[in-house]
C-alpha cells in the first residue's frame, strides 16, 4: 500500500517537475521564437497572419547608418572592455584563490558587485562620477568612448573573476611545483602550467563579458554620447518612431552573434559546467 | 663524499617546530628513506631540500654546494610527486620533456633523451598520450621519467607508490630500487610504510616530532634500536613494563623476573620482546635463559605465520609468531605453554611507564 503510494507520489512529483520545466523553457523560448518569425514578415505593420514572407527587413538594417554605427560602437566597446576586464580579473582571480591577505573577501565582493546592482543605478552613478571627473580634470570625458569602455569594463569583470576563479579549483598546485622542480622560474610556470590550466575558464569569461556588454542598454544610456550609440541603444531609438520587421532583423542578428559565441565558447569549456 | 648534506635543518611555523635540527648525509648513489608517522616532519624536509620550503635555520649542502638559498628552478632536484602531478594538458614526451626544453637542449638532444627515459621506465610508444589516457601505474612511470631526464642530482619520491594499489605497489617497489640501483642516483625517498622503506632502502632515518630518532640500516634498527619509539615503528614488539632490579635481571609490574642483556642499570623502564624470537613449548625448552610458563588466551591464524598470545601473569600478556610449518601443531587455547627467549631477545627502554603487555604494530 505504502509502497504503491510512494511510487505514485513519485510519478506525480516527476511529472510536476518536467511540466514546470517545459512551461520555463516555453517562456524563455517563445519571445525568441517571435522575434525571429516576424522578422521575416512582408507586411509593415505587423499583424497576424503574415501576408507572406521575405528578406528586404535585413537589407534595410544596412540602410540603417544608426544600426551600422551602433553596431561597431557595440563591438569596439565589446571587445576592449573583454581585454580590459581579463587584464584586471585574471590576475585578482589568481590573487583571490592563491593569497591570504587583509580584505579579501572584501574585495571578492565588491569584484562581484557590478553584477548585483541594477544597471539604472550604475549608469546613473558612473555618469555623475564622469561629470565630476570632467569638471575636476576638464578632459573630455561625458559621453566619450573611453568612459562607455570603462564602464563597460566593470561589468565583463565579475565574469572573468567568476569564470577564471571556478577553473583555478581544478589545478593541482602540484603541477606548479613540478614545473619549478624541473627548471621553470615563476614566469615561465605561470605561461606553461598555469595558464594552459585556466584557458577554459578565460575563454568562458571573456566571451561571456563580451555579451553581457554587448547587449548592455540600462548603463549605456547614461552614458553614450551624441551621434555614438551602442546598437541596443539604437534599436531602442528606432522604436520609438517606427515599429516595423526591421527590429526583429535586428534582433535576430543579435541573437545569431552571442548564440555563435556561445557555441563556440561550449567547445572550449562546457558552459553546463561553469555556470 | 656525501652529495646531500643537511645539517642542524629546522622549520618552525610559529612556536610548533615541524622539523627540528635534522643532520644527516647521504652518500653518492645511495638511496635514503625518511620514514615516520604522517606528521612527523618527513615531508617538510624532503620539501626544504626541493626547495619549497624555506628553512628556518641550518644548511643544505647537494654536491658539496651550499643550495640552502637557491629556489627550486636552480636546484636541478628530480622530484616524483605523490600525486604524480604530471601536466595534463601536455603529452607523455613533451611532460618528459618539460626539464629539458627549460635546459635548453637542442630539438634533436631533447628527442633523443624524452625516447631513452621512456624505454628507462618502459613506456616506449606512449609517447604521443595524454596524462589521463594512462593507468595510475603508468602515470607514476612518467612521473618518475619526467623527473630523470634531467639527470638530476638528486632524485626525490614523494610517497610515490601511496596512491597505487597493494598488488601494484610491490612490483613497482622492485621496479623502482632496480631503476636507482642502475643508474646509481642518489635518492631520497618520504613514506609511512615500513614495509616500503625496509624493501626500498639502504639506509632509513627514523623520524617522530620534527626530529631524527635513528639513522641506519634494516638490520641496525631492527636489532638495535635507540628508543622505543623507533622499537615499536620498525617490526612489532611486545613491551613489558617493570624496572631492572640488577645487572641483566628486569622484573615486571606482574612480578615475573626475566634476565636480559640490558646495560641499563636499574630504574623503571619496559622490556620489548619481538614476536618471533620467541619459542612456545610443551615444557621448559633447554639452553634458553627464560622459560616462563603461561595461558594460552588467543591463536591468530595469518597464513604464513600463527600469533599467539599467551598470559605469562595477571599483568603481562606477550605475542609469539609461530611459522607455519606443514607438521606444526596448533596451540590450544586454554592450554598451560612454555615460553622461551635467550636474554639477548629482550631490549630494556628506560622511563615510560605505559600499560604492558599489547603488541604495538
Amino acid at each position: 500500500m505504502l509502497a504503491v503510494a510512494l511510487r505514485d507520489s513519485r510519478r506525480v512529483g516527476r511529472w510536476a517537475l518536467r511540466a514546470a520545466a517545459g512551461a520555463s523553457l516555453g517562456f524563455i523560448l517563445l519571445p525568441l521564437i517571435f522575434v525571429i518569425w516576424l522578422a521575416f514578415f512582408q507586411n509593415e505593420i505587423v499583424s497576424f497572419p503574415p501576408e507572406g514572407y521575405t528578406l528586404r527587413w535585413f537589407r534595410a538594417i544596412f540602410d540603417q547608418n544608426k544600426f551600422v554605427d551602433g553596431f561597431v560602437v557595440s563591438i569596439q566597446t565589446g571587445v576592449v572592455a573583454t581585454l580590459l576586464g581579463l587584464a584586471l580579473g585574471v590576475p585578482a582571480a589568481l590573487a583571490l584563490a592563491r593569497r591570504r591577505f587583509v580584505g579579501r573577501e572584501w574585495i571578492n565582493t565588491l569584484l562581484l558587485a557590478p553584477l548585483v546592482v541594477p544597471g539604472v543605478v550604475l549608469g546613473t552613478s558612473i555618469y555623475v562620477f564622469h561629470i565630476e571627473a570632467e569638471i575636476a580634470t576638464s578632459l573630455p570625458i561625458i559621453g566619450s568612448l573611453g568612459g562607455l569602455i570603462a564602464a563597460h569594463t566593470l561589468v565583463v569583470i565579475p565574469w572573468c573573476v567568476r569564470l577564471v576563479s571556478a577553473s583555478l579549483v581544478g589545478l593541482d598546485r602540484a603541477t606548479e611545483e613540478a614545473a619549478q622542480n624541473l627548471g621553470a622560474t615563476p614566469l615561465v610556470t605561470f605561461f606553461r602550467v598555469t595558464l594552459p590550466a585556466i584557458r577554459p575558464g578565460i575563454v568562458a569569461g571573456a566571451l561571456f563579458g563580451f555579451v553581457m556588454s554587448f547587449g548592455n542598454l540600462e548603463m549605456s544610456l547614461f552614458l553614450v554620447g551624441p551621434g555614438r550609440t551602442t546598437l541596443p541603444i539604437a534599436i531602442l531609438q528606432y522604436l520609438e518612431w517606427k515599429l516595423d520587421p526591421t527590429i526583429a532583423a535586428v534582433s535576430v542578428l543579435q541573437i545569431a552573434i552571442i548564440g555563435a559565441a556561445m557555441i563556440v565558447t561550449d567547445r572550449y569549456v562546457k558552459l553546463a559546467r561553469v555556470v | 663524499m656525501a652529495q646531500l648534506e643537511l645539517q642542524r635543518l629546522t622549520k618552525r611555523y610559529g612556536e610548533f617546530a615541524a622539523v627540528h635540527d635534522v643532520t644527516l648525509a647521504v652518500k653518492e648513489g645511495e638511496f635514503l628513506v625518511l620514514l615516520g608517522p604522517s606528521g612527523c616532519g618527513k615531508t617538510t624536509t624532503l620539501r626544504m631540500i626541493a626547495g619549497f620550503v624555506a628553512p628556518t635555520s641550518g644548511v643544505i649542502r647537494l654536491g658539496g654546494r651550499d643550495i640552502t638559498l637557491l629556489p627550486p628552478w636552480k636546484r636541478n632536484t628530480g622530484l616524483v610527486f605523490q600525486s604524480y602531478a604530471l601536466f595534463p594538458h601536455l603529452t607523455v614526451a613533451q611532460n618528459v620533456a618539460f626539464g629539458l626544453e627549460m635546459r635548453s637542449l637542442s630539438r634533436a638532444e631533447i628527442e633523443a633523451r624524452v625516447a631513452e627515459t621512456l624505454r628507462l621506465v618502459r613506456l616506449e610508444g606512449y609517447g604521443e598520450r595524454l596524462p589521463r589516457q594512462l593507468s595510475g601505474g603508468q602515470q607514476q612511470r612518467v612521473a618518475l621519467a619526467r623527473a630523470l631526464a634531467i639527470r638530476p642530482d638528486l632524485l626525490l619520491l614523494d610517497e610515490p607508490l601511496s596512491n597505487l594499489d597493494a598488488k601494484l605497489r610491490e612490483q613497482v617497489r622492485v621496479e623502482i630500487r632496480e631503476l636507482q640501483h642502475e643508474l646509481r642516483i642518489t635518492t631520497v625517498m618520504v613514506t609511512h610504510d615500513q614495509e616500503e622503506a625496509l624493501t626500498m632502502a639502504d639506509r632509513l632515518v627514523v623520524m617522530s616530532d620534527g626530529a631524527v630518532r635513528q639513522i641506519g640500516t634494516q638490520r641496525e634498527l631492527y636489532e638495535s634500536p635507540t628508543d622505543r619509539f623507533v622499537a615499536e615503528f620498525v617490526g612489532r614488539s611486545t613491551f613489558l613494563a617493570g624496572r631492572v632490579e640488577g645487572p641483566g635481571l628486569f622484573r615486571t609490574e606482574g612480578g615475573l623476573a626475566i634476565r636480559c642483556g640490558s646495560d641499563v642499570a636499574s630504574g623503571r623502564g619496559s622490556l620489548a620482546l619481538r614476536p618471533e624470537r620467541l619459542s612456545l613449548s610443551d615444557r621448559p625448552i633447554a639452553g634458553l635463559d627464560n622459560n616462563l610458563p603461561g595461558r594460552v588466551d588467543l591463536v591468530s591464524y595469518l597464513g604464513a605465520a600463527l600469533d599467539v598470545r599467551v598470559r605469562l601473569s595477571a599483568s603481562d600478556r606477550v605475542v609469539v609468531q609461530l611459522p607455519n610449518r606443514a607438521n606444526g601443531e596448533t596451540p590450544v587455547e586454554g592450554a598451560t605453554m612454555y615460553v622461551g627467549w635467550p636474554a639477548t631477545a629482550g631490549l630494556v627502554f628506560p622511563e615510560a611507564a605505559r600499560s604492558s603487555g599489547e603488541v604495538q604494530d
